[in-house]
């Protein structure tokens, strides 16, 4: 595409089908704004997409050191994309601590765009690189193109005439770059236009600025002769509909809006901050007019506990959390569950044990959720398998506690969680209905009241406090069956107990049965997931069985209860492997449950399997089941 | 606040008991607080499937299960955290919670403080005696430094926690005192803690006749409470002692206890009790557990302090209101769309 200014000039354009770029700078260098708002644009031009955004836990690190780096990946294509990339094909690095960083994950060939700003002796000390050392000049980098633009200078050149503060202009460095690459991937610059404008209703100065320093940036791209090559990434071909891009944490906060809507109940959220879950606490706050609540409590245990007592009240309640604080929040998790009354527990996985790797990823909370309590305590465990997918099974969630009068446990994580993908949404009439009844009579004999009848499925009836004539007093201790009284005998606790774990696994009758995401029934090789691991593994997997390899791809959702029919599928397989991200729990608990051997590819770093580590090992079982 | 509901037949004292048996010790003072709780809250017009009891773990705790309304008997400290929760949900219903000195100041202690700095429209009963009873007797956070218990064999090294100084500092909106012995003044006390709009923090000695007997009967007992008990009223001078013949002045901010027959002072120069006076208050709680000028004062019983101030679910009700009012409800479908969409054709 030329311009007018240009039209002498020749700028090939060449044609992708998927361009992964990492976004990488200093953590105040606005890296994760400059990615979002390049992916939003990606999205509305039709592009399929995955992101990973991957920062450090500290707010503003030491700057310009390579723990300061903070990253936003977005692979985008035009051919449906599972994951956010493997390897990078542009690099934005906005000092020498983030070239230092992701340098190695740039494909040989790379394109590399970097703010030589960044690139001083300063900065290249704090990058830890050689006294004299500058990677940009000492050819080190000639297996790459490389683009060397001094930003900081060039936004404090198109800003002079605006009266900002020096620190105001650095601000708006990033739009500069961010304006660079629309230009280089000919994407319009309108709606970050209008995001500007909206986010800086208020300082028109500030707005102003930004959107001169992203014009700023596009002029660069057209007037200089600096770059060969445009590329141009055609829309996908989705399935037709309407879309719009989502994060995991977003999907599921409007998930569990749209459950306490068709389930006709107020939603109550209780809620302690924690890294990576706090999002969800954020966007339910700003859902007021839905008729949410939500409760910012003292710690992790009141923000259970609050839900507890919501839910008593009669409330859709949910508490959502990362690792740790699922710990603080167990012993109220044990009196939920003796309750039995409807709880959501969100858990958005980090990197454990104790504070770990708060903004990293792992899958490593499963065991926690399966059997993470005192007592014969289970519990329905469900885990989401994309950030678009987290809408659907937190919505299941939803429904599965106030169906089945039970706590449940939501499992994201870290990368889902922050993550955005493009997601064809639903219209309310497409959502599944949810059905929930009070009781508002006594449901025993001589009109007495009976709170631990159950009904065909074990679930006890849910009485709201203020329905007259049903009073009645429920706790932690142990209870008389039928009656709630407080009981102690041995022959009671043994048929409540029973029936607490019977409610659970009749839970099995009321999700569809499971079958191979690809493949056959009866494969070779059968690959299990659960949960994030869904989109690398389908698109290895799926590519192996195109090149004739006899594999299948099966993937839990329902975790707890297992599909009815799982076992019976595994059985099928000559080989079951069970890729995580942790050291086997999943693993455990399918060879204990169904003593199928299967075997484990673990990765515990904090960081997403890539699709080459995770084909290498498909690859090599294979070979060597000949 | 719960509705009244003025065509009903009046409660009893016995409609409220639920069909349990009371499984208290003999002789245990929390008998005496059932019993005042049950007399007193037919007066409030309550119906009584609006009224919702909320306990934590121990001997107190029990209390949830003897009274014929909702209630909830749930974990150690928790019952303030369950207690929000139910009270933001339903800021109909009248919420009690029942707890005792370990439970709310010890395990419970971060919920404590955070219950009544939001001013939730809770009743919060705080059993306080002094020691831990369903473990069977070792030494709690408002035991006595040198108290000899199970856990404290040469006797706690610790420093006891005053509750009402701990609740004035949490921004209690109301906070108050009252005796198992001593029921006239439980009632008067519990009825002014349900008028009160916000949290109201009414701690109750109780004896524990297995673990910590007689620990208040100084200032139950007819003997000596006149003399170790001070009890406030609103507008009224600070006076106490086997005649009423002693009283309390401030002298600055100084309080000196002042011989009404002898020094020739007349009640008119007596401090008169403020309860929305809240630094005065912070000197009243203080009287269990400082001297002034060597000399030690009165134990003060009645409503210490009370201010009028938004509860919490009025705020979140009038904040949802407000924005409803000028957003309109959202629509799901909206939600579900969110701003920004395109279309795949």
């Amino acid at each position: 595409m030329d311009t007018t200014e240009t039209k002498d000039r020749q700028t090939a354009i060449v044609e992708a089908e998927s361009i992964v770029i990492r976004f990488s700078g200093d953590s105040g260098d606005g890296m994760q704004l400059t990615g979002t708002q390049f992916t939003d644009t990606a999205a509305f031009l039709g592009n399929d997409l995955a992101t990973f955004p991957d920062y450090p836990a500290e707010i503003r690190a030491p700057i310009g050191t390579t723990a300061g780096v903070s990253g936003f990946q977005v692979h985008f294509g035009s051919r449906e994309i599972f994951t956010p990339g493997d390897e990078f094909d542009v690099l934005v690095a906005m000092n020498a601590a983030s070239l230092k960083v992701d340098l190695p994950k740039l494909r040989k060939g790379g394109v590399i765009i970097t703010n030589t700003a960044g690139f001083d002796k300063k900065n290249l000390g704090l990058a830890g690189y050689p006294a004299d050392v500058n990677p940009l000049e000492d050819g080190s980098l000639a297996n790459y193109t490389v683009y060397s633009i001094d930003v900081t200078r060039h936004t404090k050149e198109c800003l002079a005439d605006l009266g900002l503060s020096m620190k105001e202009i650095e601000r708006s460095k990033n739009m500069f770059v961010l304006g660079l690459l629309f230009w280089m991937f000919d994407e319009p610059m309108d709606y970050t236009v209008s995001f500007i404008n909206e986010k800086f209703g208020k300082k028109p100065e500030i707005a102003q600025a930004n959107i001169k320093a992203l014009n700023a940036g596009w002029n660069f791209g057209d007037h200089t002769e600096l770059f060969a090559t445009r590329f141009k990434v055609a829309p996908a071909k989705l399935p037709k509909g309407e879309y719009r891009s989502i994060t995991g944490n977003h999907a599921t906060a409007i998930g569990v809006i749209a459950a306490a809507e068709m389930a006709g109940l107020p939603l109550f959220l209780g809620s302690y901050p924690i890294t990576p879950a706090s999002d969800i606490l954020h966007d339910l706050s700003k859902y007021k007019t839905s008729n949410v609540k939500t409760f910012q409590a003292e710690d992790e245990i009141a923000g259970i506990c609050s839900a507890i007592g919501a839910a008593y009240a009669g409330d859709l309640a949910i508490t959502t959390t990362s690792g740790p604080g699922m710990s603080l929040k167990t012993e109220a998790l044990g009196l939920a569950t003796m309750l039995e009354i409807p709880l959501l527990v969100v858990n958005v996985q980090r990197g454990g044990p104790s504070t770990g790797l708060p903004t990293k990823t792992e899958q490593s909370d499963l065991y926690q959720a399966m059997f993470g309590r005192h007592g014969d305590a289970p519990l329905p465990v469900i885990a989401s398998t994309s950030p678009a997918d987290c809408f659907n099974t937190v919505y299941e969630a939803c429904r599965i506690a106030v169906e089945h009068m039970t706590p449940v446990i939501f499992l994201s994580d870290g990368y889902i969680a922050n993550g955005a993908e493009p997601w064809m949404f639903p219209t309310q009439d497409q959502l599944k209905p949810i059905n929930v009844k009070f009781l508002t009579e006594a449901n025993g004999a001589d009109g007495k009241l009976l709170p631990y009848k159950r009904d065909e499925h074990l679930v006890r009836p849910w009485i709201k406090p203020g329905t007259k004539g049903l009073e009645h007093r429920i706790g932690g201790l142990e209870k008389q069956h039928e009656t709630g009284n407080v009981a102690y005998t041995g022959a009671n606790h043994a048929i409540m107990t029973h029936n607490r774990i019977e409610k659970i696994e009749k839970i099995a009758n009321d999700i569809p049965e499971i079958a191979p995401e690809c493949g056959s029934k009866k494969a070779k090789l059968c690959v299990l997931g659960w949960g994030s691991t869904f989109g690398v593994i389908k698109s290895v997997v799926s590519s192996l069985i195109e090149e004739g390899h006899d594999i299948a791809h099966v993937h839990l959702r329902y975790l707890n209860p297992f599909p009815r029919n799982l076992g019976e599928l595994l059985s099928g397989y000559d080989k079951v492997v069970i890729p995580e991200m942790n050291n086997g729990q999943l693993r455990m608990i399918v060879r204990s449950r169904f003593l199928v051997p299967a075997e484990g590819i673990n990765k515990i770093e904090g960081q997403p399997f890539t699709t080459r580590e995770l084909r290498e090992k498909f690859v090599d079982i294979l070979k060597n089941m000949h | 606040m719960a509705e009244t509901q003025e065509l009903l037949p009046k409660l009893t004292a016995k409609d409220l008991a639920s069909d349990q048996d009371v499984k208290w010790c003999p002789g245990c003072g929390d008998y005496s607080i059932l019993k005042q709780v049950q007399t007193v809250l037919p007066d409030f017009g309550v119906p009584k499937e609006n009224i919702v009891f909320i306990s934590g773990i121990g001997c107190a705790s029990r209390f949830t299960y003897y009274m014929d309304t909702y209630g909830m008997h749930s974990i150690h400290g928790r019952a303030g955290a369950i207690a929000s929760g139910v009270k933001t949900a339903n800021p109909n219903l009248s919420v009690w919670v029942v707890s005792g000195d370990g439970d709310s100041l010890s395990i419970g202690g971060n919920h404590f403080i955070h219950l009544l700095r939001k001013n939730f429209d809770i009743n919060y009963l705080m059993f306080n005696n002094q020691i831990y009873g369903l473990t069977k007797g070792q030494y709690s956070p408002t035991s006595e430094k040198g108290k000899v218990t199970k856990s404290s064999p040469f006797g706690s090294v610790e420093e006891p926690l005053n509750p009402a100084e701990l609740a004035l500092g949490a921004k209690a909106s109301f906070v108050a005192r009252s005796l198992d012995r001593d029921p006239k003044h439980m009632q008067m006390v519990l009825k002014k803690a349900h008028q009160h709009k916000g949290s109201s923090f009414v701690e109750i000695y109780q004896n524990c006749v297995v673990f910590n007997e007689g620990a208040f009967f100084p200032f139950t007992e007819k003997e000596t409470k006149k003399e170790l008990d001070i009890f406030l009223e609103h507008g009224k001078p600070l006076v106490f002692g086997q005649n009423e013949d002693k009283g309390i002045r401030l002298d600055g901010f100084t309080p000196v206890i002042v011989d009404l027959k002898a020094d020739g002072v007349s009640a008119s120069d007596l401090w008169i009790h403020d309860e929305h006076d809240k630094l005065k208050a912070h000197i009243i709680s203080s009287f269990s557990d400082t001297e002034y000028n060597g000399v030690s004062f009165p134990r003060p019983f009645g409503v210490i302090y009370a201010e009028d101030r938004p509860t919490y679910e009025d705020a979140v009700t009038i904040q949802i209101g407000d924005l409803i009012a000028r957003k309109g409800k959202a629509s799901l479908n909206k939600i579900l769309s969110g701003d920004k969409t395109w279309s795949i054709l």
